[in-house]
């Protein structure tokens, strides 16, 4: 499942925040978007993922929109939790794609324990921890065994070790062939897992390459300076 | 669909049971007591349950033209005939009548306890410039007030704040007359069997100038054509009957008696 | 102040004695009300939230619409209600006026507005929370207002409630377009008017005592069944 933007363009307040950009994703494995703060990194994945509105352009994905749809899923920075159960939590999209219960009922199970969550199963989720939350948030994103996920910096203010969790579930996605575009801020877990990088600066990509290509030898200016841990601006 | 939620509403609605007519009589009939007292031989002798909507004079005249009850109970002579010339009603039928009397603080400082006649104690009053609880509801009551005015030659546009027109019922306008402790002209009915008397006497009575006659008008079938016009018929035929004679000059409350029977047969 | 002691004292023996005439409009007003909030609530709770997740270019309007009906004058809405269904009026043949039928729609019309304001308010608030998730899940119409309704069901009962203690105490409309006929639509909340309008305050107060311990009990048992002290913790 490949998507492809063309000459899009996202306004808002009539100020330009990102494009005109044309770009097509298609690899397989993780594809992070970089960038500093305001950038529009947030925005090109809503822009992917289509919760955000194009002024101009075109997103088109490789499949009938309704197939592309059910095969995407989202981890938003700030976990959302419904106000119920983690069993809850964890079946909700199922139930929306009209699963059965028994079929339901395993995956759940399956994820809890993937999480460690198997012993809260019946907590309130608005009621876990951070980490926990975002664990819950990916596992949920995941149950329904998308083709491709975005994560928007899914672990900023999250301990060492939930971060460790997060990536290994990442990997093991991977793994099984789903496509990961991710935004972090984290340069050390950009290097750990990146396939390829996107860098992203004033609303336009400067830069596009694979990973140890950009990491060891990184061609923009914006790019260079933010590797070397300097402010861009 | 509508006559769906129609049937839907009407079977959520209480079932009507045996014969029915609805009633719009006013408060001070319904406040003197004897209403609970006729009812009930209604129902035993015609095997008719009245339903009774206690309203002023005013509302029972409005719901009659609308045609919304099939006879009104009132005592207002001037437009019970407007009533009748105008077609809504049928005809009038004096059944009985019951005095008003003139009530008031117990200090009266406008000395009402001596006045001679009505309009002398309404007189009284309005040199005094006591204060003065009118119904002010466009009701019997209400209008036989503004016509003792009228023979006491006030001009009820000059009355400054002692006079007080509360738009109530004859309870709720006795309440404000205790509360603020002023005079008031109530029927005899209502005041006897009125709970709040405060500091209230009965200062004022007999004049034949304070007589209310009350008479029965079924609501016309030819202007409105569902009304129960034959239960109607029934009702008036045993309200001048000798049974209800006999129970309306027998109703008394403390050893008096409200009303006089006055029907032709 | 002798009164409030007499009225309570009242109120107790209307009960011990289990007088037939409180019984009477006791259970005829918890049929009104309750049926009227039925209604409502399935007008209401829907209305409400599909008000709160619809973007369309008079929304603020109709919110503030929404907020200006709860204000309606109840003796207002009786007074209309009464010249529609009047005999002389377009709905006369139905033949509801004076019935408890009528009662009941003038009360649905006073805390309809009432519960979907409230109801649009809470379910604004969570819809701004669920808002991404729920769009990026790529859910139905349908499917957010279950959510919403689903998760945001404290607050709507909150507002069932209210809008219950708003139609057990209505007395003006209900007195117009019931007529608080004996044993026909007469009811507690008329049935205190009546009193107070004949000086028997007594059993005006004792009247009013009950139907505020009517109101005390029905918000106990709602929310004991559903349980929303011990599950506090959403």
């Amino acid at each position: 499942m490949s998507v492809c933007l063309q000459d899009v363009v996202v306004e808002r307040r009539g100020k330009t925040v990102l494009g005109p950009m044309t770009l097509e994703l298609s690899d397989a494995g993780f594809t992070m978007v970089l960038g500093p703060n305001g950038a529009g990194k947030t925005t090109l994945l809503k822009v992917l993922h289509g919760v955000e509105r194009v002024s101009s352009g075109s997103v088109s994905w490789s499949v009938p929109s309704q197939t592309a749809r059910e095969g995407q899923a989202y981890v938003f920075q700030s976990p959302i939790m419904l106000r119920r159960s983690v069993r809850a939590n964890l079946a909700y999209p199922l139930q929306l794609l009209g699963l059965d219960k028994a079929d339901i009922s395993e995956r759940v199970t399956k994820w809890a324990a993937r999480i460690g969550l198997s012993a809260a199963l019946d907590f309130p989720a608005p009621r876990l921890s951070g980490g926990e939350q975002q664990k819950l948030a990916l596992a949920r994103a995941l149950i329904r065994r998308p083709n491709t996920l975005f994560l928007d910096e899914p672990c900023a203010n999250l301990d060492g070790r939930s971060v460790r969790e997060i990536e290994e579930i990442l990997r093991e996605a991977v793994q099984a062939g789903t496509q990961i575009i991710m935004t972090t801020h984290d340069l050390g877990q950009a290097r750990r897992l990146a396939d390829r990088v996107i860098f992203v600066n004033k609303g336009q990509i400067e830069e596009q390459a694979p990973a140890t290509a950009f990491f060891n030898a990184a061609s923009s200016l914006g790019a260079s300076a933010f590797l070397n841990g300097d402010i861009v601006e | 669909m509508i006559r769906l939620m129609a049937i839907l509403l009407t079977l959520v609605g209480a079932a009507a049971q045996g014969e029915t007519l609805r009633l719009a009589a006013t408060t001070s009939f319904n406040n003197s007591g004897l209403s609970d007292v006729l009812l009930p031989a209604i129902a035993q002798d015609l095997g008719l349950e009245v339903q009774l909507l206690v309203v002023g004079t005013g509302q029972a005249i409005r719901l009659g033209q609308a045609g919304d009850v099939d006879a009104i109970l009132v005592h207002s002579k001037v437009a019970e005939e407007a009533f009748v010339a105008a077609g809504y009603g049928v005809h009038r039928r004096e059944i009985m009548y019951n005095d008003f009397i003139i009530i008031g603080p117990s200090a009266d400082p406008a000395g009402v306890a001596s006045a001679q006649t009505a309009i002398d104690a309404f007189q009284r009053i309005a040199v005094d410039q006591s204060m003065f609880i009118s119904r002010g509801d466009d009701s019997g009551t209400h209008k036989k007030e503004l016509s003792l005015w009228t023979a006491a030659q006030q001009n009820l546009a000059k009355f400054t704040t002692w006079y007080k027109a509360v738009g109530a019922g004859m309870g709720a306008s006795l309440n404000s007359a205790s509360a603020m402790d002023g005079y008031i002209m109530a029927d005899r009915a209502s005041w006897l069997n009125f709970g709040n008397k405060g500091t209230l006497k009965l200062l004022f009575a007999g004049d034949p100038m304070l007589f209310n006659q009350y008479a029965y008008l079924p609501v016309s079938p030819d202007r409105h054509v569902h009304v129960n016009a034959e239960a109607a018929w029934a009702l008036e035929n045993w309200l001048v009957s000798p049974r209800a004679k006999q129970i309306i000059n027998g109703y008394k409350i403390g050893g008096e008696a409200l009303f006089v029977f006055n029907a032709r047969p | 102040m002798s009164e409030i002691w007499a009225g309570i004292a009242e109120a107790f023996r209307l009960i011990w004695s289990l007088d037939e005439d409180l019984i009477d409009i006791t259970i005829r007003s918890l049929k009104v009300s309750l049926t009227a909030l039925f209604i409502a609530c399935t007008l209401a709770l829907p209305f409400g939230t599909w008000l709160a997740i619809r973007r369309f270019r008079y929304r603020r309007f109709a919110i503030a619409a929404l907020n200006a009906l709860m204000g309606l004058p109840p003796v207002v809405v009786g007074l209309i209600v009464y010249l529609l269904l009047s005999r002389s009026g377009p709905f006369g043949v139905m033949g509801l006026l004076f019935t408890p039928t009528a009662m009941i729609m003038a009360q649905v019309i006073i805390i309809t507005p009432l519960i979907a304001s409230i109801t649009h308010q809470a379910m604004r608030e969570l819809w701004s929370e669920y808002h991404d998730l729920l769009i990026s899940f790529n859910t139905t119409k349908q499917q957010r207002i279950s959510a919403l309704i689903w998760d945001g069901r404290r607050t709507l009962m909150t507002a069932a409630l209210a809008g219950f203690g708003r139609a057990i105490g209505e007395v003006g409309a209900i007195m117009i377009v019931g007529g608080n006929i004996d044993q026909v639509t007469r009811v507690l909340t008329t049935a205190i008017a009546l009193e107070t309008g004949k000086g028997d305050f007594a059993l005006a107060l004792g009247l009013g005592f009950i139907l505020i311990a009517l109101s005390l009990v029905v918000n106990l048992t709602i929310h004991t069944l559903s349980r929303t002290e011990r599950e506090g913790r959403w």
